[in-house]
């Protein structure tokens, strides 16, 4: 006699002990601490809490480690973490204005006040395996370090370019009205900027950067200059209902990115340049620089531009940004479907029928 | 087995049903508006679950809004209640609120459901608690969201109906055969998520309570109870239902939606029904397939 097949839980918790056995690995090797991850997998972490809307290092630690170094479940794991917990208060807006900068880039200007300090960066490396690492215990070189304090004169390019009136200003919103939250309210259409920017922040990195290259290349007419990137640490501030003023309530690092674009004006605006933004936890700059590409993009209708890319398409952005959504719903495949699957088997089998018989009866005349 | 369980553990340091009470209000005002609007869809402020997105997160967080500590649930996928999915989702709701769990129809305050509906009729009391992918019934036919919705509120189904005529024009019938579009108390073409076409005369006029939920897509809907649901369809091509030529090989009902199985590499193959409790309590009752054994007394 057939026998359904049965016995899913069994099943599943057998992938769960696979799993964790696969997690650990080799039992002759130590086990990962997420000290170390904490530590020494620092741009991961950043990701993570970047992606995961949550800044914790130490539970992005553990979501890496949970995750075998997958970020996006990492991400996601962290994104269900934070689902549960309780707002007690919206901070202030930082201030990276006062940063604490480690870095601070401009593309624009050759010299500028603040000068230019590059910072932990990768950019001029040579991508070359460094077999070095290979072996425990390397000493590194320690390097002059170097910690701007908020007081140190380091002006935002935007601002010298507002002095002239030379680029589109910002409005500030109003203080009292609710900033847009989408972890609790659905997306509505058109986004605000503050709704959009939340999008783009917690969106997935590497579909940011294809859009953010793609207007680049033709498909949004993006042509932007690195205005400024700055990284590094800022003060977050709330107001206690009971106290009325604010209070530091830590330190978080952040990457700060300000694209200029040009615009050549309209009936009734004059030609000047127009901002992108891009702000991630961390040290993200890959991240910050394609998120204001696209944030600018996105932008296109407020500025009169066509909508011909897919990176100025406001709908198609926001929707497919979020990797936790569209992650799941890939792999929702995964799951049996064989109800439809029969249902779609009887159809075409139907339809062939019918072809046939009409095939049959022609044949037939 | 089939007696109504009740889980003695639950998950420390998580609320009811996970979702704390604000999220949960919020979800039942979204509930109660959906009610008032048959077929609407509600957008709601959807959380993140620890669950996947594409594996019923909307469902689950209308069954977390609706479920008391005196209900009892069943979760089925494909009709089944042993499916993998289904087991993960009725143990999420074991852990996290310790209510009683049953495979039997009859038994369950609340069933949530993927991709069927149950053969046996619901009552009264009940709530069928759907999840759903694709909210939208327009998706396929417009991709915008702004669209669509404007689409609602102006009545403008048009489109849809040139969608099934070209499917007759083309195929001589309405090659929909799951997810297939009802319209609801006369007024909203709704999506009822993808359950075969089978299950949508089962809408109409339910005495039970249908909720739908969307996770991702952010979208409450629902069908209160005696809702007239009409699946979309033309005066000469009327709404037709899947038809199979064999009987369920284990239960010999002839009624029921079946499942195809493949035994082997040279063709053979079986039907059975999806519904796993439907067919066990058939068997129950003495009823046996082509290929079933009588029932051993437990």
């Amino acid at each position: 006699m057939y026998v359904a097949v049965k016995g899913g839980e069994k099943a599943i918790e057998n992938a769960h002990n696979l799993l964790a056995e696969e997690r650990r690995g080799d039992t002759e090797v130590p086990e990962l601490t997420t000290t170390q991850i904490k530590a020494q997998m620092t741009l991961a972490v950043d990701r993570v809490m970047t992606e995961g809307s949550l800044y914790d290092r130490d539970l992005a630690a553990l979501a890496i480690k949970q995750a075998r170094g997958d970020l996006v479940e990492a991400i996601f794991l962290l994104r269900a973490f934070r689902t549960t917990l309780p707002r007690f208060a919206t901070s202030e807006p930082i201030d990276t204005g006062a940063m604490h900068v480690r870095r601070r880039i401009s593309a624009t200007y050759k010299d500028l006040p603040g000068g230019q300090v590059l910072g932990p960066t990768f950019d001029y490396t040579h991508r070359l395996l460094d077999f070095s690492l290979m072996d425990d215990g390397n000493e590194t070189v320690a390097a002059e370090d170097k910690r701007f304090e908020p007081g140190e004169a380091m002006p935002r390019v935007t601002s010298f370019l507002n002095h002239e009136g030379l680029i589109q200003q910002e409005q500030p919103g109003d203080d009292d009205a609710e900033v847009a939250d989408l972890t609790r309210n659905p997306l509505d259409f058109p986004a605000g900027r503050d709704a959009r920017l939340q999008n783009l922040a917690r969106g997935d990195e590497g579909f940011l950067l294809a859009l953010g290259y793609s207007s680049q290349r033709g498909y949004g007419n993006n042509h932007p200059f690195a205005g400024e990137i700055r990284m590094g640490e800022v003060e977050v501030e709330i107001i206690p209902e009971d106290l009325g003023f604010p209070i530091v309530i830590g330190e978080i690092t952040v990457t700060e990115c300000e694209l200029v674009n040009q615009f050549k004006g309209s009936a009734t605006e004059p030609p000047q340049f127009t901002r992108g933004y891009g702000l991630t936890f961390g040290y993200g700059e890959r991240k910050a620089m394609a998120m204001a590409l696209v944030d600018r993009s996105m932008r296109a209708q407020e500025f009169g531009e066509e909508v011909v890319g897919p990176a100025q398409d406001e709908e198609f952005v926001l929707y497919h940004s979020d990797n936790v959504e569209a992650s799941g719903f890939v792999q929702h495949l995964k799951l049996p479907h064989y109800v439809d699957f029969q249902g779609e088997l009887e159809m075409v089998r139907n339809l062939r029928a019918e072809q046939q018989q009409t095939q049959l009866q022609k044949a037939g005349e | 087995m089939n007696q109504a369980q009740t889980s003695s553990q639950t998950l420390e340091g998580y609320n009811f049903a996970y979702l704390d009470e604000q999220t949960k209000r919020m979800i039942r005002r979204a509930i109660l508006k959906a009610v008032g609007v048959p077929g609407y869809q509600v957008p709601f402020g959807s959380r993140e679950m620890p669950l996947p997105y594409g594996w019923g997160t909307g469902g689950i967080q209308v069954t977390a809004g609706v479920i008391g500590a005196d209900d009892t649930l069943k979760v089925i996928d494909q009709g089944a209640d042993d499916t993998t999915n289904a087991v993960s989702i009725r143990r999420f709701f074991a852990r996290t609120t310790g209510v009683s769990t049953t495979e039997r129809t009859d038994e369950a305050s609340i069933i949530q459901t993927r991709h069927r509906i149950p053969e046996n009729p619901l009552s009264e009391g009940q709530i069928l608690v759907y999840q759903v992918p694709i909210p939208e019934p327009l998706r396929w036919l417009e991709a915008r969201e702004t669209e669509t919705r404007k689409m609602h509120a102006l009545e403008e189904y048009g489109v849809m109906h040139v969608k099934l005529y070209e499917d007759i024009a083309r195929f001589g019938r309405i090659a929909t055969s799951y997810d297939y579009p009802v319209l609801v108390n006369d007024r909203y073409m709704m999506a009822p998520s993808p359950i075969p076409k089978f299950d949508n005369p089962k809408m109409d006029n339910m005495p039970a309570l249908q909720l739908f939920g969307a996770g991702r897509e952010k979208r409450i809907y629902a069908i209160p109870p005696y809702t007239k649901v009409e699946s979309l369809d033309f005066d000469d091509h009327p709404f037709e239902i899947q038809t199979w030529d064999e009987s369920c090989a284990l239960c010999a009902a002839e009624d029921s939606y079946l499942d195809e199985v493949v035994m082997d590499d040279q063709g053979a193959r079986m039907f059975v029904c999806s519904d796993t409790d439907y067919c066990e309590e058939r068997r129950d009752q003495g009823h046996i397939g082509s290929m079933g054994t009588p029932q051993a007394a437990e």
